[in-house]
């Protein structure tokens, strides 16, 4: 099994899942629940073998959108270099999905990036924390409603004066 | 009777005496963060030679150096490293914020990168640019020379500034955009009424 199309049909013959195609690239929208077992079958049966990324996209006030976050998981298959491009959609308040650090050790920064920026929560992830953002901080900055100049995080820090230096 | 002194005795203060010593041999602190961290390494190197002034020494310990440049944008999480660093350094010290984005956060006025660094460390010189060339640090160099030789004394008085100073208004709060309203209503004096047609501005 080596070219995408075989990798699709695979999907498609066990899951519920929706597929469509633009410009040569292929999109799997994945419902929420079967992610483990997709990711799990494109890995050991389609030698999808490279995670190329994890990056989420937020739909809020998007034209024609239905749902309000796009989970984005970009695959490789290093031997054939196929391409695969797997989308969760998620919706407030379910906000949880299954971590694929298991599959792919090389996940671990990325799902800590897409919860820092999106609060996408990641079930199983070894060690769920902020990589960009300082530890106290609270919002999630790249959801499309919080403001671009934040929240007057970036004025809360004591200021030093020349006497206690 | 005068005082016979020999023709190579100068007579001075003490306080002049100091501030010689201190202005002619500035130990830079390079706490360079972006693009202006090159203009900054050029205005080290050979065809600008900041050694004309005294100041080449660039040490990477604030243990060693008297003058920090803060050059290039500081993000909210690097400020509490900036502070601890201004902190390490030894009296006298001083701080000479280099470029737009140190001074006042330049184009990034986002949620993250803090809009200006005067608002958090004192700061005694600013250099306007983006980035600023190297003759504009020469320049603020060497105005910081002057301002050293003029108001600097040897106990450091001159750093005891909290009692006499304002409160800038960099220290305050900036609007938000969106947030807040840019021109506060206030009470107009003489009584007459105007429409307060500006307090859901944006900046």
């Amino acid at each position: 099994m080596s070219t995408t199309a075989d990798a699709i049909n695979a999907v498609k013959a066990r899951f519920d899942v929706k597929v469509d195609e633009y410009r040569g690239e292929h999109r799997v929208v994945v419902p929420r629940d079967s992610l483990t077992a997709v990711m799990t079958l494109l890995r050991d049966v389609c030698a999808y073998d490279l995670l190329l990324d994890v990056t989420c996209v937020d739909y809020l006030n998007y034209r024609g959108a239905t749902d309000r976050f796009g989970l984005v998981y970009l695959l490789a298959n290093s031997t054939t270099a196929a391409r695969l491009n797997i989308r969760v959609m998620l919706n407030e308040p379910e906000l949880t999905v299954d971590s694929v650090v298991g599959l792919w050790e090389g996940a671990n920064w990325m799902e800590r990036e897409v919860w820092d920026m999106f609060g996408i929560n990641f079930a199983g992830h070894p060690d769920l924390r902020r990589i960009l953002m300082p530890d106290e901080f609270t919002a999630h900055p790249l959801r499309k409603d919080y403001p671009l100049q934040g929240r007057g995080e970036r004025h809360n820090f004591p200021s030093i004066t020349r006497d206690q230096a | 009777m005068a005082l016979a002194i020999p023709e190579n005795v100068v007579v001075s203060k003490l306080d002049e005496l100091a501030n010689w010593c201190r202005k002619n041999s500035l130990w830079p602190m390079p706490f360079a963060t972006a693009c202006c961290g090159i203009e900054l390494m050029a205005t080290g190197a050979s065809r600008h030679d900041l050694a004309r002034f005294g100041a080449e020494a660039f040490r990477f310990s604030p243990r060693q150096c008297d003058v920090m440049i803060v050059a290039g944008r500081v993000v909210m999480k690097m400020l509490p490293v900036l502070q601890r660093i201004w902190q390490q350094m030894h009296e006298p010290k001083w701080c000479i914020s280099m470029g737009a984005c140190a001074s006042t956060g330049g184009v990034f006025d986002t949620y993250c990168v803090v809009q200006g660094i005067d608002r958090f460390i004192p700061v005694d010189m600013y250099v306007p640019g983006c980035p600023p060339r190297p003759e504009q640090l020469i320049q603020a160099i060497i105005d910081l020379q002057d301002k050293i030789a003029a108001e600097g004394t040897l106990t450091g008085r001159e750093f005891k500034t909290a009692e006499r100073q304002q409160p800038k208004r960099a220290l305050m709060e900036l609007p938000i955009l969106g947030q807040t309203p840019v021109f506060p209503s206030r009470p107009i004096r003489g009584g007459m009424a105007r429409p307060d047609t500006n307090s859901q501005g944006v900046g």
